[in-house]
Formats: structure tokens, sequence, C-alpha cells
């Protein structure tokens, strides 16, 4: 049974608790093993901590990293973010010396050290490649009737060079995965497009953070979309409590639903809507949680 | 425009820059702008233009660049450094940058109030009872195994940002 380390990162812990439940127990099912990762912080945010200054934003990844080292496991994110810190800050690591370096003497100050000696793994990429679809398709106990917009976000496949997940202007691997659990991946205007959240932009400039959002949501719609599933906390965050932000700034309602693929994938087990916490979402849509098999 | 006055601009940003690897690379942008022909912000604010804060850059315009404060509106979505024929790492570029603006104390109010919330509870979105109250409904322990939870490994953390002295980068 692959065994991995947990680690939670900010937001799906403190404000999405839901996913981390959905993750925990469908893992489980498809006999993937989580250990906790205790005392692990942020990741990291890469677009803000990295561009803030690169040896704090390094050593505390580092840190993240070498905790999960020292348990002798890899580590597992949901989190694209956490995913960008964690697997560049790795890679790193691994391949320049004088990083490497610079960083074990910061660590050896808190009785750590860095050896590089694990993975770093998104749990997309994981199921697709160590677990695969079939698998998944065997595990589905109530296929989920569902007309999705699958988003990818962009730190999961990018950079690139720092990935090698393949395309990157048209993958195909997280739609899989949807259509695995019996739910139709539709396709819709810039389905690439980022959420907007990234690099501080959510913080500096939430206006237009919010526009950026509010486009991918007018596009999921109009192309028929029940919900978008993506992989990611924080795009979780921008385009759930941002379409109340855009009610709110805008004037313009949506209530367009969202889901963690944990959450898609806890529903094609047998989950109901409440144990994987797709209730606790921000905006409100009954009319979607009676589709879904919700009490309300 | 005003002119460009070749005896106020500074050839070492250029070398700071490069610091970074693969940064070096802005050098090589030929102006085709597929960077920015691509870019999610720049088709809503047309004002924000990563190929001509890279360009004015690598010509050495430290002050207009570390000032500008379209600097901070890219979300660092990659599209750009995917896309781009000369393999100039743009998003990286920027990142290092943005850095440099840091340290010469030009940061965003709003983003030393996240700098802070790491500094203090090594979480950039620490716990709140709202989420306390989720958890315990779906049956999670009320806090998560994080730093939060472990004085000790906050201590860690505190120790390590005071070795990079974050802290006194990123306050006022």
């Amino acid at each position: 049974m692959p065994k991995l380390s947990f680690f939670l990162g900010c937001i799906m812990p403190n404000r999405y608790p839901g996913i981390e439940i959905a993750t925990k127990k469908t893992l489980e099912k498809l006999g993937v093993e989580l250990v906790e990762l205790p005392g692990a912080s942020c990741c990291p945010a890469p677009g803000v901590f990295r561009s803030f200054d690169k040896a704090t934003w390094l050593s505390i990844a580092a840190r993240n990293v070498v905790l999960s080292e020292e348990l002798g496991y890899d580590l597992l994110t949901v989190c694209n973010g956490c995913f960008g810190s964690l697997v560049d800050a790795n890679n790193i690591l691994k391949e320049d010396e004088a990083e490497r370096e610079a960083t074990n003497k910061i660590l050896k100050q808190i009785g750590h050290e860095f050896k590089g000696t694990i993975r770093v793994r998104h749990i997309i990429e994981f199921l697709h490649s160590e677990v695969g679809a079939d698998k998944i398709k065997e595990a589905v106990v109530k296929p989920v009737d569902l007309k999705v917009a699958v988003h990818y976000g962009c730190h999961l496949i990018k950079p690139s060079k720092e990935r090698h997940l393949g395309s990157v202007e048209n993958p195909r691997f997280f739609d899989e995965l949807v259509e695995a659990v019996g739910a139709e991946s539709i396709e819709y205007e810039d389905k690439l497009a980022c959420c907007g959240a990234g690099g501080g932009a959510r913080t500096a400039v939430l206006d237009t953070a919010l526009q950026m959002a509010e486009a991918k949501v007018q596009h999921a719609i109009a192309a028929g979309a029940d919900c978008f599933v993506d992989a990611c906390p924080f795009c979780h965050l921008q385009l759930d409590v941002g379409q109340t932000e855009i009610a709110k700034k805008f004037g313009r309602e949506y209530n367009l639903p969202v889901l963690h693929y944990s959450q898609l994938l806890g529903l094609s087990m047998g989950y109901t809507p409440e144990e994987m916490g797709i209730d606790m979402n921000y905006i409100t849509n009954d009319e979607f949680m009676k589709k879904i098999g919700g009490d309300k | 425009m005003d002119t460009i006055k070749t005896a106020e601009l500074d050839h070492d940003f250029i070398k700071e820059i490069s610091e970074e690897p693969g940064a070096e690379k802005i050098t090589l942008c030929f102006n085709c702008t597929g960077c920015t022909a691509g870019c999610p912000m720049a088709d809503l604010e047309a004002q924000y233009n990563i190929r001509k804060i890279l360009r004015m850059a690598s010509l050495g315009m430290k002050d207009e660049v570390l000032n500008n404060p379209y600097l901070w509106y890219c979300t660092t979505c990659y599209k750009c450094q995917e896309r781009c024929p000369q393999g100039v790492q743009n998003v990286d570029a920027l990142l290092k940058i943005r850095t440099i603006a840091v340290k010469n104390g030009i940061m965003l109010p709003k983003h030393r109030a996240v700098a802070k919330l790491v500094i203090e509870y090594g979480h950039a979105v620490p716990i709140n009872d709202d989420a306390k109250e989720k958890r315990k409904k779906l049956g999670l322990e009320e806090m998560p195994y994080t730093v939060q939870r472990f004085p000790e490994s906050l201590d860690e953390v505190h120790k390590l940002v005071e070795i990079t002295k974050f802290g006194e980068l990123t306050t006022e």
C-alpha cells in the first residue's frame, strides 16, 4: 500500500476542512495510506513569499519537505500553491548545491537537514499516475451525473520545467479522473485560464483578480456546467468566496458551485455532500445540492 | 514619452536580477510581444505589461521598474514563460525583481500584513472559530496537526524567520 505524508497547508484545514476529510476518506478507499505530518507550516505561498525574500521562502519550504523526509515518506498535497512551493523548493535544493548548502546552514540552527530523499506529489497527478483512472472507476458505487467545468489551475502544470506533466496548453489527465467517476468534463472558453488569485494579486488588487474569476464563472455557465471541479483550495476560495465578493461589489450573482476533486470523488464513492463538506462552501445553490443528493 | 537618458540607467540592475538562475535571459527578448498578447492580466489592465517591465529592467531603468505599481499585478500563471520563443523565464525574473523592490523598502501594506501572519502564526491563513466549528462537524480534530498546534514547531518557524531577518525586511 503506498504511504505518503499529508501536508495540510493553510486554506484547506483553516477554511475548507471538507477537502481534508474528503481526501482522507477517498484515498483510504483507494488503498493509499496517509500519515500525519505534525508541525508543518504554510508552504509558504509561492507567489507572495518568493516575491518577498527567496531565502525565507526556500528555508520555510525546505523545513516542510524535511519534516516528511524525517518520516521517510513522499509528501502529498492537494493544493496547487503548496505544490508550486514544495516541488520547486525540493528541485532547487536537490539540484543547486550552493542553495542547498546555504539553506542547510539555516536549517541546522533549528535542528534539521535537507537530504533530498523524497518526492513531492499532488493528489491529481498522483492519482492519475500511481492509482490510475481504471482503479478509480472500480471504486465508484454511485456515478456522478454532472457536467463539470474542470479547473486545472496554473501551478499544477506550470512551470513545466519543474513539473513534467505533459502539455500545458491542452492537458487531459485531470479530465480523465473526472470522467472516471461518471461525470462529463465539458469544454469551455479559456478553460486553462488562471483563477486570478495567485502571485499575491488577490491581496494586492482584489477587484481585478475578481474580474478574472468572474470571466471563468461566466464561461463555465455559458457552456452549461453544473459546477467547477478544482485541484487547489486557493483557486477554490477564489472561485467560491470570489462569487460572494463579485455579488457584493459588482452586483452580479452566479452561485456556480465549486468542488475540489476529492469531494467529487467522495460523492462517487457514496459519501453524502454533507460528509464531504460541500454544503460548507460560501455560495449556496439549493438546486445543485438537491441534484447531488444533499439534505437541503 | 520621455527620452531615456543612458546616464540615468543602472547597469548593475541586470547583474542583480541575474542572481536568479535563468533570469538573465530577459536580455534575449526580441520584443515579439507573445507574453503580453496571452497575458490574462493584460486583458483586464492594459497598463500591466510584463514585456515592458522586463525590457525596462534589462535596460537598467531600476527606479521606474521597482516603483511601477503594476509590478504586483502578475498572478504568476506562467503562461508567458511557457510560450516565450526565446526561453525567457519571465515570471522567475519578475519574482526576482519583486524581491529587489522589497529589499529597497517597496512593498504593499497588504502584503506586509500577509508576511506578518506567517511570521506570527506560521500560516498565511490561520485557523478561526468558524473553521474549528466546521472541522468538528465533519469529525475532524478542531485543531489541525500543523504548526499552530505545536509550540515547539512554531518556535522553529520563529527562529527561521529571525535568521533570515524576514521580519525586519517586511516591517515598515
